[in-house]
């Protein structure tokens, strides 16, 4: 539960076109990490290889290495899918499965896990679930209705109950409060400000002072030039990235005097 | 924008003569499938009344229309519905293997040749069925009926010819088999990508995103499909005239020689000859034939509603 996460040299790939080139990081664990930077740069793309999303791309690949605490993600013997188990992903829009219903949305992570759970835990693994996403209150009289019939904003903390329903060791987010309003996007954030307790949370945005409120590191990341790979500018502290950025591009990319 | 008219309530929104046309001409053609229906049923049931109130032995076979309706409506059901058990868990397989297992290039292929199949017409299915399919299953048939005969459908004996029931139900499969996977196909192919992906993201297996995310999306329309495929063998006449040898009679037992024949064939088959009140018992058997092929799609209809709320549609 919460590792770290070490990104060493890491080159990505679509086929032949290189996107993004270089980056080297460390994500602390229980700990919110935030990326920011333009688009186009490469930030989804960097974080669909944490999890092994890129390479459903056809022909997508990497080239570098990302340990896991001590575990190489993309080692030989590694099965994608047992990575993707342990690191969940949230996404831009929500996407709860609409053929199911609040609670099977819910316990969808658990049964493809093969834990054979009575009823009784499955429903209290649910409602952990949902308490924590702050969503309980608001669904437990209707937990067989169809996720789908659910506010934008309740879809995607249903999406973050459904992704740690099964207490995984990471949680990615792109962008996940770019489709909600203010008031859900404030129950987001305060949702990652106390999930970050018990896991390693990287959240993509493009919300500048999202980033400043809930995360403990940034890291921005640039293109290099027209038609180049994006790169990582730099990683630090978020309160050091927003005051004292080390990197000019940095500094002219917060303060709005980019492009 | 025009002058008020009477309705002082509603404000009148401007009418373009694109969209009044265009809503003119959708419920001209949606009032017109009614009317053509109620005129078929109407012909029909004008049509087959004399045989219905007509004394039972002037019907063919002197026991009346149910008895003479009843063994044909029986092989109708049988081949159809035995021909849509084989073809429709396959036609699904077909499916996801085109779409989620093959390699994209023998994938397009693939699916376009599938598009090909649905297009042959289905003369050239009975004929085949006829020439190559009925010979080639007398061996394995005598297998059955040795080996697997305690079972009724296989209970023999064997028919020398291959001209059986099992054949026909063979060859309507095959002509069902594209339609429906094209349908499924289709489908499957618009699995939105968000829920493709956020299977995966949980840690599915290729396998267990296919149940998470495309069969459940796919479900109404691999109903639907089947519903075609059924409408099209009830109602397929020539391939099975061709290859069905026919002594009438009800049994579940698929390879012997003596078959029920179906309503479509039976009508293709004796129409010619026939007139008077046999002509009248036909198009009673064809009444039943459209009965049934209505209930069927009223049928696929509510199931495909049921569960509307989750079909992804919202
Ligand atoms: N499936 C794909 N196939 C090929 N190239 C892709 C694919 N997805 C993204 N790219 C390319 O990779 C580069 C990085 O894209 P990416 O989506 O990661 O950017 P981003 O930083 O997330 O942008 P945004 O902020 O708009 O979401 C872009 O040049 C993009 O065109
Ligand atoms: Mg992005």
């Amino acid at each position: 539960m919460a590792k770290r996460i070490e990104v060493k040299d890491l080159d990505i790939y679509y086929d032949k076109f290189l996107a993004v080139q270089g980056v080297s990081m460390t994500i602390q664990p229980r700990s919110v990490t935030a990326l920011i930077g333009p688009s186009g740069c490469g930030k989804s793309t960097f974080l669909r290889t944490l999890n092994r999303m890129h390479e459903l791309v056809p022909n997508a690949r990497v080239d570098g290495k990302i340990f896991m605490d001590d575990d190489d993600l993309y080692g030989a013997a590694v099965d994608p899918v047992n990575v993707r188990r342990q690191i969940g992903m949230v996404f831009q829009r929500p996407n709860p499965f609409p053929t199911m219903s609040i609670y099977d949305n819910v316990a969808a992570g658990l049964k493809l896990n093969n834990k054979r759970l009575r009823k009784a835990e499955m429903d209290e693994v649910v409602e952990r679930a949902l308490s924590a996403a702050n969503l309980w209150e608001e669904v437990k009289d209707r937990l067989p209705k169809p996720g789908s019939g659910l506010s934008g904003g309740q879809q995607q903390r249903l999406c973050i109950a459904r992704a740690i329903a099964v207490q995984p060791d990471v949680l990615l987010m792109d962008e996940p409060c770019s489709a909600l309003d203010p008031i859900s996007t404030q129950a987001i954030e305060d949702l990652m400000l106390e999930l970050k307790e018990k896991y390693t949370i990287v959240i993509v945005t493009h919300n500048m002072q999202q980033a400043a409120r809930v995360s403990d590191m940034t890291g921005f990341f640039n293109l290099r030039g027209v038609g180049q790979p994006g790169e990582l500018v730099e990683i630090d502290e978020t309160t050091k990235i927003f005051s004292t950025p080390s990197k000019k591009a940095t500094e002219d990319y917060i303060s709005g005097r980019f492009g | 924008m025009p002058p008020s008219t009477t309705r002082p309530k509603a404000p009148k929104v401007p009418q373009r003569p694109g969209d009044r046309i265009f809503a003119g001409a959708s419920t001209g053609a949606g009032v017109l499938i009614l009317v053509v229906l109620a005129g078929v049923a109407a012909f029909l049931l004008v049509e087959a009344w004399p045989s219905l109130t007509a004394p039972a032995e002037d019907i063919p076979g002197g026991e009346g229309v149910a008895v003479y309706v009843w063994p044909l409506l029986f092989g109708t059901l049988i081949s159809a519905v035995f021909a849509l058990l084989i073809a429709s868990p396959l036609a699904v397989a077909i499916a996801l293997f085109i779409t989620y297992y093959a390699p994209r290039r023998i994938a397009a292929g693939l699916g376009y040749l599938i598009d090909l199949l649905a297009a042959v017409p289905s003369i050239i299915y009975g004929l085949w069925g006829f020439t190559v399919l009925a010979p080639l299953t007398v061996e394995p048939a005598n297998w059955l009926a040795e080996n697997l005969g305690f079972i009724p459908l296989f209970a023999g004996p064997p028919s020398a010819t291959g001209r059986t029931m099992l054949v026909a139900v063979i060859v309507l499969a095959v002509m069902i088999l594209p339609i429906i996977t094209a349908v499924v196909r289709e489908a499957f192919r618009q699995t939105p990508r968000l829920h493709e992906e956020a299977s995966l993201a949980l840690g599915a297996t290729r396998w267990e995103m296919i149940r998470m995310a495309a069969l459940p999306f796919g479900r109404s329309s691999i109903i639907g499909a089947s519903m075609l495929g059924l409408g099209r063998a009830l109602g397929e006449t020539m391939a099975v005239a061709i290859v069905l040898s026919v002594s009438g009679g009800v049994t579940f037992n698929l390879i012997s020689s003596a078959n029920p024949s179906t309503i479509a064939a039976n009508i293709a088959l004796q129409f010619p000859e026939s007139s008077g009140i046999a002509v009248n018992t036909l198009i009673a058997s064809g009444l039943v034939l459209f009965a049934i092929t209505l209930a069927v799609n009223m049928v696929a209809r509510a199931v495909i509603n049921r569960r509307k709320e989750f079909s992804g549609a919202n």
